[in-house]
């Protein structure tokens, strides 16, 4: 090898010696194999001062130490490059047990929660939602539901009253006389809302939320109500929840049933939720009575229908524990940024 | 409804469990709220005999040697006055449970323990007991009330468990009943149930009794109101003693918290649990005019019921009067004037059925409640009217406290008490359910419920006994077959012969919906609140007299003055949940709430007033500020794909420089700004506070608007910044106007830094934007940009006197 090469090489080799950074790798690096100025660089266009015999030799031993310088000082600069990297993670060592930063994301309320999910439930099965007014006539109310002024279950409801006809409804069940009266069979409809009754105690409310929904058609029977009240409960609550129906009483169903679910938290065994009992009640129910299809001029001959109501507070404190219903009226942020479902 | 089980035993023969019984009567529609044992706090207590009992020195205090049988023998330590050696007492053994008393020996103050203890050195093992720390008082057990020991009789057993002796080892059960059964609200009228479904036979109370000759020749009675007062039956006893009722009386009457007052006045108590009707005795020297005359009360009309309270009536109300006054609150309490007292010795027995809406109002109205008037409002029916009377008598002569005259009066509007015919489909009642249930299963629940069925074909006949007045339509038959032959034969099915519904939300539904969620991902929290407000939110608002947000609808029987109003606004809701978050330590956050407000178009309504959706935005923090709100405002018009504009406005409750009517293609939709420091001072908020409010149902008109697409730009685009030196009054909105209209190709304009200060003329400040140009039909050319910037600095001076900043 040419003299002047191998010097060069030593140079390079002595010299990478020294450094101790990227930058100074990229500074080394161009000292040398920059195109037009870096010293190997400058041994090619000696290329004219070498006799054309010694050319070849001299051409190829440039390319050499070139490849040669090439790799070499790669491979320093990777080091350095590693290096730096390694030294950088160094320098960034946090704490990470620090408080997170808090993102801004807020969330849906427990009643629109569950709202939802009903809904997502029963739209699924054909149901059209409609919301009724929160204002009511007394008729719409109660008289069109077969609870006529001296009927023993007005005393069920402490209603608000806004004046002698009109009030705050007590139940969603009035939304289904709308219904029935603007939507012949047949009619599958789920009617979400605020009502009203004048109780506030540590678990009444005088105002909460109610889920009704209604089933009008052909043939329309309690195995019906049995069968699509299975598919509710296993949805909302898991699919080994079982559904036990018992006699209760509403003035617009006929017959009217409770139905309670096996608890969910104890799987029926018996637990505190459920008070010993391995059920809880969920919602009420029942064949539509035949008085109410009349007043909405349904030939109750020709059809059939069943009606459930679904207290929702009821529903989403079961759900996530919420162990207060006034908690969900209050919008304190410390209970509302907890339920994120 | 509190029934002993005792008592029930009375009328059918149970031979199962308490608790068997309440699961068979829950399944058949009677929820057990509360099943307990009489004596569930008492354990451990035996009858013991006092061999020896020696006084401790200087105190009042005994030491006994108790004999309790097989348990033993015990020195126990005793302070009663009445302990003696031979007595037979009871005695709680180490471990027993007793109620504990106050000092003065009466009142309960829980359950304790027995332990062994020592008093001035002398070993206790054990306690005998009082009455009172037994929980039997004196009509359950006769010297029960005394204040010393429970005297036991001499021929008890010794050591032998005391609750069976003293009734402890009976059952109540509290059970809910439906507002469909008034029939089922009497002891009898819920064995009734209890045999039906243990398929027993029911035994009926004894109404047997024997008329004497004894007379009120002419006595009449008048009902000038039969609407209000379908039936009433007097029957007249002569020959009275008052004094107390048996033991069994006293005792049934403790047992669902009756206290005994003398055996006319218990009758009619055990009669209105016993049976579910109310009775009335009334002293018949007391009543003048040989007559009972029910009618109306007169406006004004004045009357003392018998716990001496002075009341004045309307002609909302009905009274019992005599040939001359009101001697009676119809339904709801005797008068004083004609009340049973011991010198009582003759007595005319009231057995009526009332309207239950006129007793219940009149017992509202009044604020007047007794058991009668609790029961009126249930609902009596008159098969039970008539057998009550009977009974009354029957116990009368059974008490021996009476003689049972030939003077019975009854005024009735032509109801029968008789079994009425219903007939209905089979076929119905088992479409009606679903499955088939077979024949002869109907028949034998039928049977059991007393309901005499017969089948013929498809048709069921019964006969519907006049207590079972919700018994009409084969759904009721229906509700009958299913309760009894069991819900758990109910086959669940989906819904076989219905047709195809589309189901879904509405376009309105998925948009607050989408708002919503929208919402929640600037970090906004859904609250819900109300849908009424207090007058005083009104004032905080500081709303003019004549806002429309003051003529809000009042609810006439509030639960307080503070949930009065339906709600007009939703930001007074919103203040106050911000209020309670800073009480809280909550001092920023943010928080929306979808919520209708209620706008009568007169008042007193006489239509639906117009009830629609707002949506309310309020955010509280430092870090929060009039652009903070701003962005939430684009965020929703971002989510509904329209643009807002925004002009300056003013009202009562927001900053006056801080606040912006929003609008929507040229429509208000709503406003936002902060809150008037005034009302942050008078609420303690200690974070400003930024309100927004919108009109969903303005805003519903443009719901379904769909993103457009832009095809991207052909040519590429060029884009500049601009610092400018801006007077101080022009607005950022002014200066993008005059940009937009002095060139067609800027395509978007955006400020990104706003200076005031010390680098600027003290009247102007530094506003810098980078601004978009978007060729449209060819490429820009090398100058054109450069030409745009100068016709736009150009126009900028020359509206508002703009210069680049140098």
């Amino acid at each position: 090898m040419n003299a002047g090469l191998e010097q060069i090489k030593q140079e390079i080799i002595s010299g990478a010696e020294e450094i101790r950074s990227s930058k100074e790798a990229y500074e080394f690096r161009k000292k040398f194999l920059d195109g037009k100025t870096g010293k190997i660089g400058l041994l090619m266009r000696e290329m004219k001062n070498i006799p054309p015999e010694q050319r070849a030799d001299y051409g190829k031993g440039v390319n050499e130490l070139k490849e040669w310088a090439l790799g070499y000082l790669s491979e320093i600069d990777s080091r350095m490059k590693a290096k730096e990297l390694q030294e950088r993670y160094e320098s960034e060592k946090i704490d990470i047990s620090l408080p997170a930063v808090e993102t801004q994301q807020g969330n849906l309320h427990p009643i629109t929660l569950i709202r939802n999910q009903l809904i997502d439930i029963f739209a699924g099965m054909g149901f059209e939602i409609y919301e009724g007014t929160e204002i009511e006539t007394d008729y719409y109310n109660f008289t069109a539901l077969n609870t006529p002024q001296d009927h023993p279950a007005r005393d069920m409801q402490d209603t608000f009253y806004l004046s002698p006809e009109f009030l705050l409804r007590t139940q969603t069940s009035a939304g289904q006389i709308h219904v029935m009266e603007n939507k012949k069979p047949p009619i599958k409809i789920l009617s979400p809302g605020k009502v009203f009754r004048s109780d506030d105690d540590a678990t009444h409310s005088p105002m909460f939320t109610q889920m009704e929904g209604l089933v009008v058609d052909k043939g329309i029977t309690l195995c019906d109500l049995q069968g699509m009240l299975d598919v509710f409960v296993k949805k909302i609550y898991g699919e080994d929840t079982k559904t036990r129906l018992r006699p209760s009483y509403f003035p617009f169903t006929e017959p009217s049933v409770e139905v309670d679910c096996s608890c969910f938290e104890c799987g029926g065994k018996g637990c505190k939720l459920c008070k010993g009992t391995g059920w809880i009640e969920i919602l009420g129910a029942g064949i539509v009575n035949n008085k109410v299809l009349e007043n909405c001029g349904i030939d109750p001959d020709e059809y059939s229908g069943f009606a459930f109501g679904i207290g929702i507070e009821r529903t989403a404190m079961l759900k996530y524990g919420i162990n207060n219903i006034k908690l969900l009226f209050e919008s304190d942020l410390r209970v509302l940024k907890q339920i994120n479902d | 409804m509190i029934t002993p089980l005792s008592w029930l035993k009375e009328y059918v023969d149970i031979d199962v469990t308490p608790k068997e019984l309440q699961e068979k009567l829950f399944s058949c529609g009677f929820e057990v709220e509360e099943l307990y044992e009489v004596g569930k706090d008492i354990s451990k207590v035996v009858v013991g005999k006092v061999l020896t009992c020696e006084p401790i020195p200087d105190t009042h205090l005994h030491v006994c040697q108790v004999d309790c049988g097989t348990h033993g023998q015990f020195q126990i330590c005793c302070g009663a006055d009445n302990v003696a050696a031979g007595g037979k007492f009871p005695v709680a053994l180490v471990g027993a449970t007793v109620y504990a008393t106050a000092k003065d020996h009466k009142t309960v103050e829980g359950v304790m323990t027995i332990g062994k203890g020592k008093l001035r050195g002398y070993e206790s093992c054990g306690m005998l007991c009082s009455g009172v720390e037994l929980g039997v008082s004196e009509n359950m057990y006769p010297g029960a009330d005394y204040n010393g020991l429970l005297v036991l009789p001499e021929d008890a057993e010794i050591g032998a468990d005391v609750k069976p002796m003293l009734g402890l080892d009976d059952w109540i059960f509290d059970i809910a009943i439906t507002a469909n059964r008034p029939d089922c609200q009497s002891i009898f009228g819920i064995a009734r149930e209890v045999a039906a479904v243990l398929e027993k036979e029911l035994k009926m109370p004894d109404v047997s009794y024997t008329e004497t000759d004894a007379d009120l020749p002419g006595f009449t009675v008048t009902v000038d109101c039969p609407d209000l007062c379908p039936r009433y039956s007097a029957h007249y006893v002569t020959d009275v003693t008052i004094g107390e009722s048996p033991l069994w009386m006293k005792r049934r009457l403790a047992l669902v918290g009756i206290d005994a007052i003398s055996n006319v006045v218990d009758i009619t108590n055990y009669i209105l649990k016993e049976l579910g009707q109310p009775m009335h005795a009334f002293d018949l020297a007391t009543l003048e005019g040989n007559a009972i005359h029910v009618r109306r009360a007169k406006k004004g009309e004045p009357i003392t019921t018998l716990d001496g309270q002075d009341l004045t009536l309307t002609d909302a109300n009905m009274v019992i009067c005599d040939g001359v006054k009101p001697v009676a609150l119809a339904g709801v309490m005797g008068g004083l004037n004609s009340e049973i007292r011991e010198t009582t010795n003759a007595v005319l027995f009231e057995s009526a059925k009332f309207a239950r809406d006129n007793i219940r109002r009149t017992s509202r109205a009044l604020g007047k409640r007794s058991d009668s008037s609790a029961r009126y409002e249930k609902g009596v029916d008159e098969y039970a009217t008539v057998m009550a009377l009977k009974r009354a008598l029957h116990l009368i002569e059974e008490l021996g406290c009476g003689k049972v005259s030939r003077m019975h009066v009854d005024v009735n509007t032509g109801n029968s008490v008789e079994p009425r015919k219903v007939s209905v489909s089979m076929k119905k009642v088992n479409d009606c359910l679903g499955i088939v249930v077979p024949n002869d299963a109907i028949l034998k629940i039928m049977k059991n419920l007393s309901l005499a069925p017969t089948i013929d074909g498809d048709t069921l006949t019964l006969s519907v006994p006049a207590y079972r007045e919700d018994i009409v339509t084969y759904q009721d038959v229906a509700e009958e077959v299913i309760r009894m032959y069991g819900y758990d034969h109910v086959v669940p099915a989906f819904m076989p012969s219905a047709q195809v519904t589309l189901g879904g939300l509405s376009l309105a539904q998925k948009c607050e919906l989408k708002l919503k969620n929208a919402l929640c991902s600037v970090g906004a929290y859904e609250g819900v609140h109300y849908s009424f407000f207090s007058p005083t939110d009104l004032d905080l608002l500081r709303f003019p007299e004549d806002a429309v947000e003051r003529r809000a609808i009042r609810i006439m029987n509030p639960i307080s003055e503070e949930l009065s109003l339906m709600r007009t606004t939703l930001a007074a809701s919103m203040v106050n949940a911000i209020v309670r978050n800073q009480k809280k330590g909550n001092l920023e956050g943010r928080i929306f709430e979808i919520g209708n407000v209620f706008i009568p178009y007169e008042l007193p309504l006489t239509r639906y007033p117009d009830e629609k959706a707002r949506l309310c935005v309020g955010i509280f923090g430092e870090k929060e500020s009039f652009y903070t709100m701003k962005g939430i405002a684009e965020t929703i018009a971002d989510t509904l794909h329209v643009s807002f504009t925004y002009e300056a406005m003013k009202n009562t409750f927001l900053h006056p420089y801080q606040t912006a009517r929003v609008l929507c293609e040229g429509v208000e939709v709503g406003y936002f700004g902060k809150l008037a420091y005034d009302i942050a001072q008078e609420c303690d908020l200690r974070t400003p506070v930024y309100l927004l409010e919108m009109d969903l149902k303005v805003l519903s008109r443009w719901y379904g608007k769909k993103p457009v697409f832009t095809p991207l730009p052909k040519f590429p685009e060029e884009q500049r910044d601009l610092a400018l030196v801006v007077p101080r009054e022009v607005t950022c909105g002014e200066i993008e106007t005059v940009m937009k209209d002095a060139c067609k190709y800027i395509s978007s304009i955006s400020l990104f830094d706003i200076y005031e200060g010390e680098q600027v003329a003290a009247d102007k400040k530094s506003m810098a934007f980078t601004v978009v140009f978007t060729p449209k039909e060819e490429a820009f050319g090398a100058e054109s940009v450069d030409a745009f910037v100068k016709k736009i600095l150009k126009q900028l001076n020359k509206n508002y006197g703009v210069e680049l900043r140098s």
